[in-house]
């Protein structure tokens, strides 16, 4: 059905644009010079006629079909057929006509019910018509009032430049729109988290155990919600990938930018630029299938008793990542160290590796610093590697050889599957992410005001 | 006075060989920087072709498949005609396959056989049918996959026996008692000699025959490995030996409650061949015991076994066994993700950057924009999951595990990267372009769609493709709003379920499955390839029309 109001649209605005630059030619007898826009101009404003407003009912259309049919369903249900029941068994009804409206029935299906789904069906017939026939309608109208407007005078360009400048702003503002959504939805589902677990008891609580019962009488009917455990955890290995990821970043960065031959940076650098373009998922599998097994066997080699799935190996793993975007945005500071320093420091005599080491890194280290909280920030958010690499359990250890668990690993273990947005457990995810998008937020805005700082001090 | 000073005044020796060895440490601190620097970017390179390596090595054999040519019967009494679908192909392929294996009479030893073939075979046989009705009661020859395990050992990429004996049992058993003379050969048995104290209350006196001379023979073997007591050790000896006491003591009774000292007491059958020279080897367990082995040995002689390229795993959709499971289901639903997330993300995209850069006034409202970009391009992806799951999922109620779901998150992710990267290119177009067009009577927007835009487009698509590359790998946000669903046909349009490349190899990771290894390294390689593809044409892209003004 979309497509075909897609289609009826679209012909409509190519017979429009048509319609309108030959009305155009035709105002001014073929003499196109008397025009105050071009043909062109007249037929793509009669398209935005038609378009723009088709495109904004459909929008509004889809927006309330599905619940202004479910609104009737519900009235038109047999009297007392859903007195009582609370929001979830009427969801439950609902989904149950659904179903058996579109041919899948599981047992008994009582008649009210039937009958409800043939009523669903016919309307969402009618619905389906008549939404194609409002939008034709609707794009028809637009089409008219458009092409009533147009003499020589008529300043169409003015219109479709407005149109156009109308999509761009929209364009732009989606990018708020879209923070705003993040932020408006960790919140609200946050805000249901903590009214069931109140935030004092997730800020600061040391046991993580997420394990609700399915139903009422089992042993443990509440879980454990302290995020202490899971935040350790995803400091330790963020801490083992940067302790991997600098140290090789920040040296192959003083290497390529101090010491390489410009061929050998031409080859090398687009070849450290692949670890970054290696999808996480990929990572994750190369822990568990190279790495993991080869620490181990390198720890047993010494007697030492190594989980399969430690934060040795995940945070390993990290850090190769992570290490193009630690080495390119150290490049970046270096190379913005001002050549007089360089000149100064060869001037006064000193090598290649005293230059570097006292001159331009201190010089750059802002830069640096501001890179590494980058970086830090991505190791945090990192969930591919450590859903597959590092433990589900939450335990408070700083022993990096056992395994531990990750805010993006709790949320990913929280949601997978089915996801009934009423127990904690869902929205203890949003949680997590809330703290996540905060942390990272933070860490972002501090890294980019470092960056931007040390730019101005030397531009 | 002036002595005085003349003295204070030291010259430096520059020739002195404490300043030569200071220029040396000096320059040898420089080499050892450089050092460093080369260590650092060979590690870096050396774990990307570990990477790499380890990621063809292991997934290379998923692109072949082993085959079986089998003779098929087509029984007209097993297949009606008038139900082709319904018959029971199962019997048909076990009575089929079982004539090559003659030995093979009893239906469990059938059913076993089975295990040799893929549980697909049958429904292949049945599709066989229904495409030639005609063939039926006629013997037909088709070419069959084999089942995970035995696809593996054709292979080579399991062995069909293993060790029975791990190298430190080995080093135990010739240290422990080779070494010392504990270990003899009588009537071709390997026997270990043992001293064993016939405890009265063990073995009473009146009758022998129920004595307990297994703890006998445990107390002789613990006083061997003193204090060690793991069931390894005991598991040298033979199951028969404390039989062997028993028919000594018993034509010795004398020998109650005194030690019996170096009795020949038979060890367990890997050391017997340890000890006589071989390899003393199990039947692989994945593959299954002798039987299997000398059934799949009997399949290679008859020459029906071959291993030609995979097509499976590029024509079938997802599957719980991993000899038929494809990758169709997950590249169609990557394909309807990302083509969704190119028709929003890109024309968003377009139009914002232009105007941020060509239109925007500058003032607060265009700042925070900004700013916010730029910080939406450094939010962990995994967020976006949750947006897509709380607002398209919950509060627009689209359709779960959807590719239209999977590529609006997607557009949302890439946005930042397309509106960044189509600034750059607009910013690189010199003003000059801009200002010749305004110069004979442009409008602002006829400079930059007729100008400005056509000129950056180079510039964009490339980034346009990264960013779709990037999307293409993209997998946390995928999982959150239902894209690892099990699914076992390719989606025929964007509101099915569906899953995703990277999706795929993350649920294929977590299976138990040996084939399913070789098959999530597979995956990779050609999500890998993708990758490669999408970037060689925006490098091409790059090269051949970006021009330096």
């Amino acid at each position: 059905m979309f497509t075909y109001v897609f289609f009826t649209v679209l012909i409509i605005a190519v017979v429009g644009y048509f319609m309108g630059r030959a009305k155009a030619v035709a105002t001014v007898g073929g003499d196109e010079s008397r025009l105050h826009s071009r043909t062109g101009y007249h037929g793509a404003f009669i398209a935005a006629w038609v378009g723009v407003p088709a495109f904004i009912v459909t929008l509004v259309w889809l927006m309330f079909q599905n619940s202004v049919i479910d609104t009737l369903l519900l009235q038109s249900l047999p009297t007392g057929r859903i007195d009582g029941l609370s929001d979830a068994q009427v969801d439950l009804l609902i989904s149950q006509i659904k179903s058996y409206a579109a041919g899948i029935s599981f047992g008994d299906v009582d008649i009210a019910v039937r009958e409800a789904a043939e009523r669903y069906n016919a309307w969402r017939e009618i619905a389906r018509w008549s939404m194609l026939a409002v939008i034709a309608a609707v794009a028809l109208a637009g089409l008219v009032i458009a092409r009533a407007r147009i003499s020589p005078e008529f300043r169409a360009r003015h219109g479709v430049e407005r149109v156009l400048t109308g999509f761009m702003i929209v364009c732009s503002v989606i990018a708020i729109l879209t923070t705003l959504g993040i932020v408006l939805s960790l919140l609200f589902e946050a805000a249901r988290f903590f009214a069931i677990i109140p935030v004092v008891d997730f800020l600061t609580g040391l046991n993580w155990e997420p394990q609700i019962a399915l139903r009422a009488d089992q042993g443990i009917s509440q879980g454990a919600f302290g995020m202490i455990p899971v935040l350790a955890g995803t400091l330790l290995i963020s801490f083992i990938a940067m302790a991997v990821a600098v140290p090789i970043g920040l040296l192959s960065a003083v290497y390529l930018t101090e010491y390489a031959s410009k061929s050998f940076r031409a080859v090398v650098k687009p070849i450290l630029e692949v670890l970054a373009g290696v999808p996480t998922v990929v990572y994750g599998f190369f822990a568990i299938l190279v790495v993991a097994p080869a620490l181990r066997e390198f720890a047993a080699s010494f007697g030492v008793e190594m989980a399969p799935n430690s934060a040795l190996a995940a945070g390993f793993v990290m850090g190769i990542m992570i290490i193009p975007f630690v080495s390119s945005l150290s490049d970046d500071a270096i190379n913005a160290v001002p050549r007089s320093m360089r000149d100064g420091s060869y001037a006064m005599g000193a090598t290649k590796g005293e230059t570097i080491t006292r001159v331009l890194l201190p010089a750059a280290l802002p830069g640096i610093v501001g890179g590494i909280l980058l970086a830090v920030s991505r190791a945090i958010g990192e969930t591919m590697i450590v859903v597959m690499a590092a433990g589900i359990i939450a335990k408070l250890t700083l022993n990096p050889l056992e395994p531990v668990t990750t805010v993006t690993v709790q949320i990913v273990t929280l949601l997978i599957g089915d996801s009934e947005f009423d127990n904690p457990k869902t929205l203890a995810a949003f949680a997590l992410g809330l703290m996540l998008f905060l942390v990272t937020l933070c860490l972002n805005i501090i890294a980019l005001r470092i960056v931007q700082k040390y730019r101005e001090q030397y531009d | 006075m002036t002595d005085a000073t003349a003295n204070s005044v030291k010259l430096h020796n520059w020739s002195s060989e404490a300043n030569a060895a200071r220029i040396r440490s000096r320059y040898a601190a420089d080499r050892r920087l450089q050092i460093y620097g080369i260590a650092a970017i060979s590690s870096a390179i050396l774990v990307l072709a570990i990477l790499i390596g380890s990621l063809v090595m292991s997934g290379a054999s998923a692109f072949f498949q082993t085959k079986a040519s089998v003779e098929f019967y087509l029984d007209p009494a097993v297949i009606d005609k008038d139900d082709i679908n319904n018959a029971n192909y199962r019997k048909i392929v076990t009575d089929s396959f079982a004539k090559l294996f003659p030995e093979v009479t009893t239906p469990r030893q059938k059913t076993e056989l089975q295990k040799i073939l893929s549980t697909e075979v049958r429904f292949t046989l049945r599709d066989y049918v229904a495409a030639n009705p005609g063939a039926i009661g006629s013997t037909v020859r088709l070419t069959v996959p084999l089942s995970d395990p035995f696809d593996q050992l054709y292979k080579g990429v399991i062995p069909p026996r293993l060790d029975a004996l791990s190298a430190q049992e080995k080093a135990r058993f010739e240290n422990r008692l080779k070494n010392r003379g504990l270990i003899d050969i009588v009537d071709g048995r390997t026997v270990a000699k043992v001293n064993l104290y016939i405890d009265p209350a063990k073995v009473p006196a009146d009758n022998i025959g129920g004595g307990n001379f297994q703890a006998i023979l445990t107390e002789g073997i613990d006083a061997l490995f003193p204090g060690q007591r793991i069931a390894g050790i005991y598991a040298m000896f033979d199951d028969g030996a404390a039989e062997v006491i028993k028919q000594y003591v018993i034509s010795n009774p004398g020998s109650i409650g005194k030690t019996v000292e170096n009795l020949a007491v038979p060890v367990s059958k890997p050391y017997d061949t340890l000890n006589k020279g071989e390899r003393p080897l199990i039947p692989n367990p994945r593959v299954g015991g002798e039987n299997e082995i000398a059934w799949f040995e009997r399949l290679q002689n008859l020459n029906v076994l071959s291993s030609p390229f995979s097509t499976e795993l590029f024509l079938n959709a997802n599957s719980r066994f991993p000899e038929q499971a494809g990758l169709s289901g997950a590249i169609v639903g990557s394909f309807y993700a990302l083509l969704v997330c190119f028709l929003i993300s890109f024309p968003t995209g377009i139009a914002a950057a232009v105007y941020l850069e060509e239109f925007a006034p500058k003032n607060r409202w265009t700042d925070l924009i900004e700013v916010n970009i730029n910080n939406l391009a450094a939010v962990p992806s995994i967020v976006f999951g949750l947006l897509g799951l709380a607002v398209f999922l919950n509060l627009f109620g689209l359709p779960r595990s959807a590719p239209l779901v999977g590529g609006m998150v997607l557009a949302l992710l890439t946005l930042p990267t397309i509106i960044i990267a189509t600034r750059a290119a607009l910013k690189s177009v010199p003003p000059s372009i801009r200002q010749a067009a305004l110069g004979i009577g442009a409008s602002k927007h006829q400079v930059v769609m007729h100008h400005v835009l056509p000129l950056a487009m180079p510039g964009i698509m490339t980034g346009t493709i990264i960013g779709m590359a990037h999307a293409l790998g993209e997998t946390a946000p995928l999982l959150l709003i239902g894209m690892n669903a099990f699914i076992t046909s390719a989606p025929t349009d964007i509101l099915e379920a569906a899953t995703a490349l990277p999706a795929q190899i993350y649920s294929w990771s977590d299976s138990p499955e040996r084939g399913f290894v070789a098959r999530t390294s597979a995956a990779i390689l050609v999500l890998l390839g993708f990758l490669v593809f999408m970037n060689g044409i925006a490098i091409f892209l790059r090269q051949r029309f970006e021009r330096k003004w």
